[in-house]
């Protein structure tokens, strides 16, 4: 059967897919004709089309601002959608408070942005924070506005909490706290009703989504369409087919296998599943490794870390993804399953060349598996790019060392954006191995940079630029780590000074 | 922190009938409530009538070729596909330029750009559309292609002839002054980026008429557009515009294509038409900000007086003239900025390259200008070891002599001294740039830099026929009013202030007021909303609507009333007769049933405005509006990177109509202009095709850019001019204010090579936009090694 079931302002929606690729913003807009979410990229850039899920996450509700143009219809079964028409029509046709925060702010000009603004900071009303302007900063880091230059915006966001709810308003819409609400409970309770229980196919137009709900029917799907496009947060296949217009004859979607969207630890390693979104794998990670935040922050933006997934950033391969590098360096490895078996692998030999992985016919990335931290190893990552957030990297390095005295027991070091994949750079490492660490061998290891890498040109920056900018890396980490007199992270670092 | 101020000590006097009511007023804008709930309807929001389809566009893939063949059979097979249209498919004139005829609606034996229009796909779906589009086989014959401005100039390859404007013996007073620097400079264009693409829909109604909805700031010009490429009249054509979802220049005269592209399709098909673009193709197919490269040769003394300027500019025109002669002399009237330059020389050639037709962007051509003046005073502070606001202010419009402009118009109403004053004092500049020096002494590897920037800038069209608006403002009989104006709202709050302008001379309140669509059926032969001239214009002409409309109620009531006509009053929604008031509703209603009309045309002509466009001399401006800012910032030396940590600005929007929305656009203005000068960066690859074609690729700021300690106050002043309320435009000149930030960063890097400000010290050649690449090119350029800590 085609037909999905989620929440539109509190009543179920079902709906007959017909297009298994079509998007939540296509849907909304030439369907329901709500109109107030908006295309400005269909590509997860500019925010325009933001509108927030609600889903349960572990007992509680998650609300999370997603990008409704390269989000596929078919993963909103079981899920609830909020659109920028949710807030009038549960404040009793009244503003609600984040509207109002935004009106009495000045903070629209155009307009064409605003419905995007409003439902990220209505994800972050539905937090249990009060924020700060970082927190509101981060919380429209995936909304582009022309006119205002942001600063009502943020005031708005910071104003929102104090604005009542308009009297006989859904108390569902009221502000997050700590605890879940009457309201809240009762949304989670509709949601578990109306979950799906059993694998799905979605039919239509020749092609299919596959949505299995236990990795054995994941790994029977995929081992019968070995050539099938697997689908997580969909935040590069969205655009497959927005951009490229692409018809994926079939698709396999494993958001809806609950076991793969887990964190764990075993053996002195961090397990992340192929379903976890960026959302949640990034404190599991960072909780354990402090110095990978700012890379994280400046990772995407809200909305795309809500609906991707760390795995599908390390399975995509791109040269250019940004968590590849430190993972590389913290040695990591990936669990692999096919219907032949699991295997493992160090995550720096699963990519081959430009989108060439170590990947079989039918076999899939299980889970991310990354050691713990070791009291004597140093860690570092720095994302190079033109805007703080929400960009590609130019250049992302990452390093770990290990010294004995001020020698250089070990030192893992790797790039992204300075090759096809992303690599280490092995020719720079071995000029360190072993060494003092010191300008001399400093030198000669930004030397051997240039024998590691032949980066390319592009429009995010010139071959000698990125080789200069690796290079630079290699000498703040030195500066960060060196036995005699390094200097502090605010010395150092813009985004800390 | 945050501190957003207003000048509390506006001249109240300056109104016109003494009652503050709606002046200065921070009303919302009016579409507020809509924008946050959704409910704003933009084009694509409209209900689509049965029937419509949808276009999309297949773009040429060459820089500049012959289409040796366009074959188009499985386009036209494709599913879902109605009609396929090329250029022999246009009824009318195939060209849809604003002044020159050479920007064709379709290509047809020639591709000038990768990403021009070479067929238009009809179909069921947008969908169906654009998978279709991309289905032609097209064989071309490659002819060379110039890609960069400088070659174009080598060759001579202009799209229009370059103008000079000069006076005194620029060099010779170069050569004769104590000192000289020469050099070079660039910055690059600048995408719009509207969060709403182009967009039009066309429905055809009967005997041949068109209406059409787009999303332009210029209807009269789409309609004109319209008329001529379907074969039509202009009185066939309507063309209608609610709101666009940003506009900044970019749907001046490139939405053309799109209205004339949909409106062909409805001829063609009797059917309505609908042209929404996709973000990739918007940005393949218009034109951009003009990227400028520059040559200077400056002759100064000690103290940092300027004795001669020669500007050489270059602007990178695209592949047809477009707006490209207003904005080149724009560009050459505000080399000034504010300074008296006693012998300059400037020379501006519109180079012809292959690339999408530059375009008016916010300033349009103005910041251009200005740039390249603010570069040479910083070069020259460097040279000398001076602080570049000593530089700036010695060199500043002053008293007469020194108030007359290179193109001999006198500024009369010259603020920027007493304003870079204030605004210093506010910034605590002298004291952050000891500090900043004493920081930079001890930072091996982050250095901070600060810069204070001023602006002048001319309002006015320097075409001058096109300073003039109209209106309409019409008084129901329930005391409700309604006003049409030229004027298109892009989100500047045109709509906001007219009404509040209406609202006060009818002494009612905004809430009884509604403004309209623009539509061209309605008020005729409309300007573009552009030059930040929308208010000056339309609610000046608005205002005298409304004026005629309440003289004929005062001599009504005070006929009845047997008091003088001009001691009846309007204000807080009533009429004041003698001694004593009655609802404004009432008189409207009596007045109605009087038989006295309740509606009226308005229309404005800016006086005072003459210039010779051979010569460049005259009056091209009306008045000035000032502004200046400061910015300061830090940078990683090795990396490039930087962040803005505190700005302050202090603007000159004359007597405010509107505070909030004026420090809208002022807060706007300035990240538009730091976006421009830093992380926007335009990148094209060796076979002429735009590779920054998105929001992925290209890079507008963020929240996060914006840093909280940022300060905007508007500085006390009215307008010299009678403009309406005596308020100034304000919709272009804060772009300029962005310029801090630029040249904060090139502090910065200078920092980095000596922190010793009162040192001469070699000048970074930072390129623009300042992106870290550019910014590491400057450092590599002076031989910085940063944190050499061993």
């Amino acid at each position: 059967m085609s037909t999905i079931r989620f929440l539109l302002d509190n009543a179920v929606q079902t709906v007959t897919l017909t297009d298994p690729t079509r998007t939540v913003l296509h849907f909304l807009r030439e369907e329901l004709r709500r109109t107030g979410t908006k295309e400005g990229c269909a590509e997860g850039d500019c925010g325009a089309c933001t509108v927030v899920l609600a889903q349960a996450h572990g007992d509680r509700l998650a609300f999370r601002a997603v990008n409704a143009c390269i989000l596929f219809l078919a993963t909103l079964d079981g899920k609830a959608l909020f659109t920028v028409e949710s807030l009038r029509s549960g404040c009793a046709g009244q503003l609600h408070p984040v509207q109002q925060a935004m009106v009495d702010a000045h903070g629209s000009q155009c307009g064409f942005c605003t419905p995007g603004f409003v439902m990220s900071l209505f994800a972050l009303y539905k937090s249990d924070v009060k924020p700060d302007v970082a927190e509101v900063q981060d919380a429209i880091s995936g909304n582009l506005c022309r006119c205002t230059g942001y600063r009502p915006i943020v005031d708005a966001g910071l104003n929102m909490h104090a604005l009542p709810l308009a009297a006989d308003s859904d108390p569902l819409f009221a502000a997050g706290r700590s605890d879940m609400s009457q309201a809240e409970r009762s949304l989670l309770h509709r949601l578990q009703a109306i979950r799906p229980t059993g694998g799905k196919t979605y039919r239509g137009q020749g092609r299919q989504l596959i949505a299995p709900v236990t990795v054995d029917e994941l790994t029977q799907a995929l081992q019968a369409q070995p050539q099938a496009t697997l689908l997580a947060g969909g935040t590069d296949v969205g655009l497959w087919v927005t951009k490229q217009l692409r018809e994926l004859s079939t698709v396999i979607y494993l958001g809806g296998i609950a076991s793969l969207n887990a964190v764990s630890v075993h053996d002195g390693r961090l397990s992340i599943g192929a379903g976890v979104s960026l959302t949640d794998a990034i404190p599991a990670i960072t909780e354990h490794y402090p110095a990978l935040s700012e890379l994280f922050r400046r990772f995407a933006s809200v909305p795309v870390r809500n609906s991707g997934t760390l795995v599908g950033n390390i399975a995509n391969g791109s040269p250019i993804g940004d968590a590849m590098p430190a993972l590389i360096a913290l040695q990591s490895g990936l669990r692999l399953r096919s219907a032949q078996g699991v295997r493992e692998l160090p995550l720096e030999a699963f990519y081959r060349d430009y989108q060439v992985k170590d990947l079989a016919p039918g076999e899939f990335v299980e889970s991310l598996l990354m050691p713990l931290p070791t009291d004597d190893a140093v860690v570092a990552a720095y994302k190079l790019s033109k805007r703080d957030e929400q960009d590609i990297s130019a250049v992302c390095a990452a390093f770990r060392l290990v010294l004995q005295g001020d020698r250089v027991r070990d030192i893992r070091i790797a790039f992204g954006g300075m090759a096809a994949i992303p690599k280490r750079a092995s020719n720079t490492e071995r000029r360190l191995q072993g060494q003092p660490w010191n300008a001399d061998t400093l030198a000669s290891a930004q030397a051997a940079l240039a024998e590691d890498f032949a980066p390319l040109s592009d429009m995010r920056g010139s071959a000698d630029y990125r080789l200069r900018a690796a290079a630079a890396g290699l000498r703040r980490f030195y500066l960060q780590t060196n036995t005699r007199g390094a200097l502090s992270e605010r010395d150092l670092n813009v985004f800390a000074a | 922190m945050i501190a957003l101020e207003t000048t509390s000590s506006i001249d109240l006097t300056a109104a016109v009938d003494g009652s503050a009511a709606a002046k200065g007023e921070d009303v919302p804008h009016e579409s507020a409530h809509l924008h946050v709930s959704g409910e704003a309807v933009y084009i694509d929001d409209i209900p689509e009538s049965q029937g419509t389809v949808h276009a999309a566009l297949g773009l040429s893939a060459e820089a500049h070729a012959q289409v040796a063949e366009l074959d188009l059979e499985a386009v036209r097979a494709a599913p879902g596909v109605v009609a396929v249209i090329t250029a022999a498919d246009i009824p009318g004139v195939n060209d849809c330029g604003p002044s020159v005829q050479d920007d064709p609606v379709l290509a047809a034996d020639t591709v000038a750009y990768v990403g021009q229009p070479l067929f238009a796909v009809l179909a069921d779906s947008q969908w169906a559309a654009r998978k279709a589009a991309r289905l032609a086989t097209v064989r071309y014959t490659p002819r060379r292609a110039v890609l960069d401005a400088r070659t174009a100039h080598a060759d001579e390859q202009y799209v229009l002839p370059p103008i000079t404007l000069e006076r005194g013996e620029a060099q010779a007073a170069i050569e004769a002054a104590p000192r000289q620097l020469r050099g070079q400079f660039s910055v690059g264009g600048q995408e719009h980026f509207y969060l709403e693409g182009q967009v039009s829909m066309v429905a055809p109604k009967e005997d041949g008429g068109l209406h059409v909805w787009c999303s332009t700031q210029h209807p009269s010009e789409m309609q004109h557009l319209v008329a001529q490429c379907t074969g039509r009249a202009a009185n066939q054509v309507v063309v209608e515009t609610r709101r666009m979802g940003g506009g900044f220049g970019g749907k001046e005269s490139q939405s053309a294509v799109f209205a004339c592209i949909a409106a062909v399709g409805a001829v063609i098909l009797g059917r309505p038409v609908k042209l929404r673009l996709d973000r990739d193709d918007d940005m393949l197919v218009t034109g951009k900000r003009h990227g400028f490269e520059y040559d200077y040769d400056v002759g100064f003394d000690d103290s940092g007086l300027i004795h001669g300027l020669r500007v050489a500019m270059v602007s990178n025109a695209g592949y047809s003239a477009d707006l490209s002669g207003p904005v080149m002399a724009r560009a050459a009237f505000h080399v000034d900025n504010a300074y008296f330059l006693e012998h300059v020389s400037i020379a501006a050639y519109p180079a012809r390259t292959n690339l999408q037709s530059s375009t008016a962007f916010r300033g349009f051509g103005g910041p251009q200008g200005a740039l390249i003046t603010e570069y040479v005073i910083e070069a020259i502070a460097r040279h000398l070891g001076m602080d570049p606001l000593v530089v700036r202010r010695r060199n500043f419009y002053a008293h007469a002599p020194r108030n007359v402009t290179p193109y001999r118009q006198t500024v009369k109403d010259n603020v920027i001294a007493p304003l870079i004053t204030e605004l210093v004092a506010d910034a605590d500049y002298a004291q952050r740039r000891e500090a900043i020096q004493a920081f930079n002494r001890e930072s091996p590897v982050l250095k901070r830099g600060i810069a204070v920037t001023p602006v002048k800038f001319g309002i006015s069209f320097t075409l001058k026929h096109l300073n003039q608006a109209g209106a309409l403002v019409h008084i129901y009989t329930d005391g409700t009013v309604l006003v049409n104006h030229g004027g298109t709202e892009m989100g500047q709050g045109l709509h906001t202030k007219v009404a509040q302008i209406v609202a006060r001379e009818l002494g009612i309140s905004s809430r009884r007021l509604r403004v309209a669509a623009t539509d061209t059926g309605k008020v005729p032969n409309t300007s573009a909303t552009a030059a930040s001239s929308g208010t000056d214009l339309n609610g000046m002409a608005a205002q005298r609507a409304a004026g005629v409309i309440r003289t004929r109620l005062a001599e009504f009531v005070a006929g009845d009333a047997g008091v003088p006509a001009d001691t009846v009053r309007f204000a807080d929604d009533h009429v004041y007769i003698g001694e004593r008031r009655e609802a404004f509703t009432q008189v409207v209603k009596r007045a109605y049933q009087a038989r006295v009309q309740l509606w009226s045309d308005g229309f404005y002509a800016t006086p005072d405005l003459h210039w010779d466009a051979d010569t460049l001399m005259g009056r091209p401006f009306y008045y000035y509006a000032y502004g200046a800012a400061v910015s300061e910032v830090v940078l990683d030396t090795l990396t490039g990177e930087w962040r803005l940590q505190r700005v302050n600005i202090l603007h000159d929007a004359g007597n405010s109509v509107n505070t909030a929305i004026d420090i809208g656009q002022v807060e706007g203005g300035f990240v538009q202009g730091m976006g421009w000068l830093t992380s926007e960066q335009l990148c094209w690859n060796d076979s002429g095709r735009l590779t920054t074609h998105a929001p992925s690729t290209y890079k507008i700021p963020t929240a996060r850019d914006i840093p909280r300690d940022l300060t905007v106050r508007l500085f006390n002043n009215r307008n010299a001019e009678p403009t309406v309320l005596r308020s100034k435009a304000v919709g272009e000149p804060p772009l300029l204010l962005g310029f801090s930030v630029f040249f904060a960063i090139q502090d910065a890097i200078a920092n980095a090579v000596n922190p010793d400000y009162s040192k001469p010290r070699p000048n970074p050649l930072l390129r623009a936009p300042a992106t870290p690449e550019s910014i590491l090119d400057a450092l590599q350029g002076l031989n910085v090694a940063p944190g050499a800590v061993e």
